[in-house]
Formats: structure tokens, sequence, C-alpha cells
């Protein structure tokens, strides 16, 4: 164990717990403000597009629309599926199949 | 009221642990390859074993394991820019903290600074879509984050031992795992206009963001963008009203 390492890692592990731990401790003593909770009402969706629409459209870093980009083929079908069944298992099914099947062919 | 926000609803401890176990097992799954990747990439990157695994003990976030990681691998071994970059990367978490806000200042300070450990991107989304079904719950989202937990560390500690055997498993496409199951849990959120609204600012900007922004600031500037017009069109509607 390299001290150097060591000490990266444990900086790593700080800030990390910072920014997981921040905002409760901060509202925990202030409370919640009014406009902040109307705010916060739309994170979940924002941040779920967040999170997936760019590793559909640019799973490589670069932007790709095109039927080459399996990702986005893949998360089409996933998202019809999703939309139809609600249904984790199924979606995650026939996604990852039809990710396989365009990896292979 | 100890009880009701412990465990939501009518379920038992038992019911909601199982409940909580089967809705996360897909998300789960889906992190096995990208903690295989990092045992791995930590071995690539000239670090012990000890060290890569010591990493995803204590630090548990992904993407910014990956990027230390490589900062390590490149020669960067200032402390200070690879733990600045950590914070950066991270600073997301500070969104999903003040949106689980409400439900968590309410608990014990223990409790909330031991569940804020293990606030990840999964363990946020499954936790923050079960609420509009059956409410907040302590036990679900403590079950989900901690079965994250283990299951990150034991995947990492999975590629440090089998490394030098096995390909890349992020080359065969298995992390598309996680947006799939991000969609399944979005879906049914985009049930109003503005939530449609919503969905598209995030779209637009987290696409343009990637493209111009560095790391992971299209995650944060999306977010903020579109839930703040979110909060401002809701907040229009009430007034017409």
């Amino acid at each position: 164990m390299r001290s150097e390492v060591l000490v990266i890692i444990i900086g790593m592990t700080l800030v990390t717990y910072f920014t997981r731990f921040g905002a409760l401790a901060l509202f925990r003593f202030t409370g919640i403000p009014t406009w902040l909770n109307r705010w916060l009402k739309y994170v979940p969706v924002a941040i779920l597009t967040a999170l997936i629409i760019p590793s559909l459209l640019l799973p490589q870093g670069y932007l790709d629309i095109s039927l080459n980009n399996h990702y986005l083929i893949a998360g089409i079908t996933a998202a019809f599926v999703a939309y139809k069944s609600r249904n984790i298992i199924a979606t995650l099914g026939l996604g990852m199949s039809v990710m396989l099947i365009l990896k292979l062919l | 009221m100890q009880q009701t926000s412990l465990i939501s609803g009518k379920n038992s401890f038992a019911e909601e642990v199982g409940v909580a176990l089967r809705e996360c097992t897909p998300v789960v799954l889906g992190v096995v390859p990208f903690g295989i990747t990092c045992g791995i990439m930590g071995l690539t990157a000239q670090l012990s074993g000890f060290e890569t695994i010591l990493m995803s003990v204590l630090v548990f976030a992904g993407a910014s394991q990956f990027i230390g990681i490589t900062m390590l691998g490149a020669g960067i071994t200032g402390w200070g820019i690879i733990v600045l970059t950590t914070l950066l990367v991270n600073l997301r978490h500070l969104i999903m903290g003040s949106s689980l806000a409400p439900y968590m200042i309410k608990l014990p300070l223990p409790l909330q600074a031991f569940m804020a450990f293990f606030l990840t991107d999964e363990a946020y989304a499954l936790t923050i879509s079960r609420i509009p079904k059956t409410g907040y719950s302590v036990l679900y989202q403590v079950t989900v984050s901690t079965t994250l937990y283990l299951v990150w560390v034991l995947a990492t500690v999975t590629g440090v031992f089998l490394g030098s055997y096995i390909s890349d498993p992020l080359t065969w496409g298995l992390d598309f795992a996680m947006p799939a199951t991000f969609l399944v849990l979005l879906i049914p959120m985009l049930a109003s206009r503005i939530s449609l609204i919503v969905f598209g600012i995030a779209a637009v900007v987290s696409v343009f963001g990637a493209l111009y922004l560095p790391g992971k600031w299209y995650i944060i500037v999306a977010c903020l963008t579109a839930s703040l017009i979110g909060g401002l069109l809701e907040g229009d509607s009430n007034h017409a009203k």
C-alpha cells in the first residue's frame, strides 16, 4: 500500500461523502425553503433523463444518431417495452436481447 | 409515527425487504459488469489489488473511481487534481440529497449519516420512484443501498482476481442494463404535461452538455435547468387556478 495512493483514496472518500451528506446536513438545520420544494419536485424526471439520454445518443462520447448505434436501437426498444409493460424484467430482457443480437450481427 | 416512516403501508419487515430486493435485482445485475471492469482497470493502472478494492469499499462511486484510476494510470499522482475531479463528478449527489431531504431530515442524525454514505444514482432512482406508489420507506432505501454496495465491492474483488482471465465485460454491451432500468423508472413519471416538458428540456440540455462540457457537468446543468423550469411552470399553473 503506497502512502500517496492511500491519501488519494481517503481524499476521494471524504469529498464523495460530502456530496452525499452535504444537502441533508444543511437542510437539517435550515429546513427546506418552499421555493426549493417546488423546484425539487421535477428533479427525479430531470436527473433520470440526463442519465439515460446521453448514454443512448452518445455511447462513445460523440453524437451518433444512426442504425449503427446499438445503444440507441436497443434504447428505443426498451422504451417501448417499458411504456407498454411497466415491467423491469421484460424491458431489460428484450433490451439486452436486442443489444446482444446487434453486437453479434 | 416512527413505525409508519420506517416501513411504508402495511407491509411487514420481511415483506418490505423482499420487495426491495426484488425491485433492485435488475439494477444490481447492471452494476456487476461495472464493478468487474473497475477491478480490471485498477490492475491495468498499476494499482495493487488491495488498493483497487479499498477504493471500492471507501469511495463507492463508479464514475469517479473510473476517472481516478485512469488518472493514476496516466501517471497523475498529485492528490489535489484527482480529489477535485472526484468532487466535481459527484456534485450531482448534492441534488439527489436535496431531493430526498424532505423525507430523510426527520430521521435520527446517525441514521441519516449512515444512509448518506450509500447514496448512489441507482439507490436514488429506486427510492424516489417508489415514493409515489407506497410512500417513503427507510427500510426500502437501506436494503437497496446496502445490496448495491455489497455487489459493487464483490464485483470489484471479482475483477481483481479474474482480471487477467476475462476480457472487459463492458465491451459486450452489458452497460446498457443501466439506462434500460432507469427507463422503466422514468416512463411512469411522464404522466403530466409539465413532466414531459421537463423531460424534453433535460434531454436536449444533457446532450448538448455531454458534447461541450467536461466530465459529468451535463447531468448537473441539465438537471438544474429542467427541474427549475418545471418548478416555475408548476407555480404558474397554480396561480392560474
